[in-house]
């Protein structure tokens, strides 16, 4: 890294390899500067003992430490620190946020005896949408599509009443519903204003 | 540049690159970057074409196979994505930073001339000066692989005679949007 790189190279120079962290995907000496350091550590020292020592024994701990002072350095710790229970309180709270969110399956009357099946919510649970209407589109052999209701959100319209199908269907887990929560379903009804029974 | 930067929101569509487009687009990335015909073959095989990934503000992204290989804003030069540095250290200049920079570059900063022109920092010698508005890769003292690519704002001589005010103005850093974006 000292100087320049030597010129003429005839042949294709082959690519390093480098080994990122398994957590915070940086390269494995850049995990202190990241938001889960202290797990990165934990799990190198699982994973591979010699690339621990090489980047987190003492040793190497001393040789880290450079130009910069010690107060600069502990500074460093600090905000590290800070920073990774920050992003532990993030992720606490993003969770909290997914297990809290419905799903809202709703059977709208389009014209007397005809409905359409409104989900939506799915996208909390790390569903591809797109996907998972093409799912039910084959399914039931219906039109599936991914459309913005009036709030600006990614729903799924499925043409036809098939509000208790995508129910069965999202308590099974199949296909690509895996990980939804079936206590978050909400079923709701909509019925037409004008004209209605 | 890259910043904030999501796929659902930001990328405005991809397409195929016509193949003279691509015989342009290899002879700009061979005389804009230190790389040879072979090695350039072996990132961008010649059999393969790349996609072109159209994002907000001018932005461009060149994949192979899902992969961001390189980008390009308006026309200026063809960056590597920082995943294709770290396997090919050597197709753009390199300047280093000093230990204590690190955080505040991979919180998105700027990088101000104090923190290349200190004891840990590196910037080439006076005969291989960088001029200003250089593609450049980013290392850090006491690491191996680069942490971050840039544009350079002023000469390096100038860096080290003003030594102050931005530097390298940082274009994608590590634990940014596009290093999250693995495929595209």
């Amino acid at each position: 890294m000292a100087t320049t790189i030597e010129e003429p190279i005839s042949q294709a120079i082959p690519p390093i390899s480098v080994r990122y962290c398994a957590v915070c995907s940086f390269p494995l000496e850049y995990c202190e500067f990241g938001s889960s350091f202290t797990k990165c550590k934990e799990t190198l020292h699982e994973e591979d003992e010699d690339l621990y020592n090489k980047y987190y024994s003492e040793e190497a701990l001393q040789k880290k430490l450079g130009s910069i002072s010690l107060e600069a350095q502990s500074k460093l710790e600090k905000d590290t620190a800070a920073k990774e229970a920050k992003a532990e309180k993030k992720a606490d709270a993003a969770l909290k946020k997914k297990m809290a969110s419905q799903v809202t399956i709703k059977r709208i009357e389009r014209n007397k005896r005809k409905f359409v099946t409104s989900i939506h919510g799915l996208e909390a649970f790390g569903v591809d949408l797109k996907k998972v209407a093409k799912q039910f589109a084959t399914k039931f052999a219906t039109g599936a599509s991914v459309t913005k209701n009036p709030q600006g959100l990614d729903e799924i319209v499925v043409q036809g009443d098939v509000s208790a199908d995508i129910v069965e269907m999202i308590e099974d887990g199949v296909g690509l519903l895996k990980g939804v929560p079936k206590e978050n379903i909400v079923e709701v009804e909509e019925k037409k204003k004008k004209g209605g029974d | 540049m890259f910043k904030k930067f999501s796929a659902a929101t930001d990328v405005s569509g991809q397409t195929n690159v016509k193949s003279s487009v691509q015989r342009s687009i290899r002879s700009a990335l061979l005389s804009q970057w230190k790389v040879d015909q072979d090695t350039l073959e072996s990132i961008w095989p010649k059999k393969e074409s790349v996609i072109l990934v159209k994002c907000r503000e001018h932005i461009s992204i060149y994949t192979l196979h899902g992969e961001p290989l390189f980008f390009q804003h308006f026309d200026e030069p063809f960056f590597p994505t920082l995943r294709l540095v770290h396997k090919y250290p050597f197709l753009l200049p390199k300047v280093r930073i000093d230990r204590g920079a690190i955080r505040f570059l991979l919180a998105g900063a700027h990088m101000m001339c104090p923190g290349l022109t200190s004891a840990g920092g590196y910037l080439p010698p006076p005969e291989n000066e960088i001029k200003a508005g250089t593609p450049v890769v980013l290392f850090a003292e006491g690491k191996e692989h680069a942490v971050a690519l840039g544009v350079t704002k002023m000469s390096t001589e100038d860096m080290r005679r003003i030594n102050k005010n931005t530097a390298v103005e940082t274009v994608t850093y590590l634990g940014d949007d596009l290093w999250a974006l693995q495929k595209l």
